[in-house]
């Protein structure tokens, strides 16, 4: 990120002093996509939560207040406004929310969480840093996923809103379908590098003209 | 690759699992009482069946859940899926008798509830401790 005058609000200096993980793939990302096919990019400092409650506790209803419920099952995604809570096991969720949520840019998300935990059984933990967000959207967006991804991709069976752990390009991913043809993935933000490229590789068949 | 089918995500491939060894060996209910050899045997010696085994495995990738498994370690057939702390389903007679009396929680920290609880979740395999052991840290010693 190029030196700037001093920024004005802490808001601007704690974002400014932030690197992504995959900040260095921004460039190779912008000429990797084939625009209107297949595009990535990375949607950087997303907000992100580890909670660990039982649904049916007093703390798990009162947690899921705060984040408008907690998903049941596996795959499925609860949520308000827009934060959202994906099943990652049977007590165990991840809150994605914007990056001004967090408390850093001034946001109160996390403070809300801990004081609905209260004392319950259970864990609240800022895991913002621990993934970074990927996101891959178009008509080719499935047939990518699909080299490296065992899950049946496929919409009658994945619908969108829909997010499961599981492995892409051997790399340990939530993958969240969040659109008819838009998929995020999370990756570990030491496995950001591999993953990026690894997709930008699997991207490059659809910029050349399709044999007929 | 086997295909295997997560109790709470459904199928998915074998290397989002990891394998957990033998299932259903106790906790000795006294570590203190055993000799050096019974403690050796329990922590050391397991079964090496042909033919259907039962096993413990985590869907680490997934749900990062413990689960029981009856596989024949021939064929590779999964035969059945069943819940930490739950009993072998086949036969009564195939249970495997390990070395030290039987637990309540026989090889899980989950309490032998279907849904097993979270903090149960992260502890490797073989260091169980049940809550009916009063000084696990003395079997050290
Ligand atoms: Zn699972």
């Amino acid at each position: 990120m190029a030196e700037t005058a001093a920024p004005a609000t802490s808001y601007e200096k704690n974002l400014s002093l932030r690197v992504s993980p995959a900040a260095q793939l921004r460039a190779d990302f912008e000429t990797g996509s084939v625009r209107g096919v297949v595009e990535i990019s990375e949607v950087a400092f997303l907000t992100m939560v580890g909670l660990r409650v039982n649904r049916d506790s007093d703390a798990g209803q009162r947690v899921a207040a705060v984040t408008g419920g907690l998903p049941a099952t596996c795959g499925s995604v609860t949520g308000t406004g827009d934060s959202s809570v994906l099943w990652l096991g049977p007590e165990e969720f991840l809150v994605v929310a914007p990056r001004e949520a967090h408390e850093s840019l001034g946001g109160g998300l996390i403070q809300a969480l801990r004081e609905a935990l209260g004392d319950g059984a259970g864990q609240v933990v800022d895991l913002s840093a621990n993934r970074t967000t990927f996101e891959l959207t178009g008509p080719r967006a499935r047939a990518v996923l699909e080299k490296g991804c065992s899950l049946d991709l496929h919409p009658r069976v994945l619908k969108a809103g829909t997010a499961l752990s599981t492995e892409v390009g051997n790399i340990p991913v939530v993958l969240w379908k969040t659109g008819e043809e838009t998929f995020r993935l999370f990756p570990r933000a030491s496995f950001a590098d591999f993953l990026g490229r690894w997709l930008l590789d699997a991207m490059r068949e659809y910029a050349s003209p399709e044999v007929p | 690759m086997l295909l295997i089918s997560c109790p709470n995500c459904g199928s998915r491939d074998e290397t989002e699992f990891h394998y957990g060894g033998q299932a259903h060996v106790p906790y000795p209910e006294n570590p203190n009482e055993l000799t050096d050899r019974q403690w050796a045997e329990y922590l050391f010696y397991r079964d090496n069946t042909k033919g259907a085994f039962a096993e413990r495995w985590l869907h680490s990738t997934g749900c990062r859940q413990w689960f029981n498994m009856l596989r024949d370690t021939v064929t590779y057939d999964i035969q059945a899926i069943y819940p930490m702390g739950t009993p072998r389903p086949d036969a009564a007679g195939q249970l495997t008798v390990e070395t030290g009396t039987a637990s309540l929680a026989p090889d899980s920290t989950t309490t032998g509830t279907a849904a097993p609880s979270t903090s149960g979740t992260s502890i490797s395999g073989t260091s169980t401790t049940p809550a009916s052991t009063t000084a696990p840290e003395g079997a050290t010693k």
